[in-house]
């Protein structure tokens, strides 16, 4: 999984079935210290995430499809699973 | 799934049968402020998308689901058609990351 920030959501009427009552989240990946980390992703959302909040993100298919469907076998690659409460980062 | 913007169509005669029938789309992906991103991709598409269009797609084996039944080789495809750019909606619209 990684971590990124919940920028907005995206609507689209015409898609996939298997989005239907799906809310498809724009979220940019992050670093531990909250710095962005590479492009943009759309990830649906399964925990009722919202904008600024810091997120789980699973990227695998089979995990994405049933966490956000409830269902595998969607066309789905990135899910949000997770709110972070906050990260303790040892650095000793 | 990320955004991408449709770019041109993709003609291809001699191509694998379970490809036969299928759209073949030029896009460019795009990052949250709509701006080219990485490079552009050849996607299949499984919506009625058309040049011109925002969509998003989904990268992976996932590609391949939308055409259940048969298998598609395919590694990107487009999987919904945004309403509009306005429908792109965060707060910091504008702002640098």
């Amino acid at each position: 999984m990684i971590l990124a920030r919940v920028l907005g959501n995206v609507v689209a009427t015409q898609k996939n079935s298997r989005y239907a009552n799906a809310r498809i989240m724009l979220v940019q990946p992050i670093n531990p210290d909250g710095t962005a980390r590479g492009a943009s992703i759309l990830a649906l959302d399964s925990v009722d995430a919202g904008e600024d909040d810091i997120v789980i993100v699973v990227q695998e298919g089979w995990s994405a499809s049933t966490a956000s469907t409830g269902e595998p076998g969607a066309a789905i690659d990135s899910a949000i699973v997770g709110v972070v409460d906050f990260i303790e980062e040892d650095v000793s | 799934m990320q955004l991408a913007r449709v770019i041109g169509n993709v003609v291809s005669t001699v191509k694998n049968n379970a490809l036969l029938g299928r759209k073949l789309l030029l896009i460019q992906v795009l990052d949250h402020e709509l701006a080219a991103s990485g490079k552009p991709l050849v996607a299949i598409d499984s919506v009625g998308a058309g040049t011109g269009d925002l969509v998003f797609w989904c990268r992976g084996k996932e590609a391949s689901f939308p055409f259940e039944g048969s298998e598609v080789p395919t590694d990107c495809t487009i999987v919904g058609i945004v309403d509009s750019e306005s429908h792109v909606k965060f707060a910091a619209r504008g702002k640098k990351l």
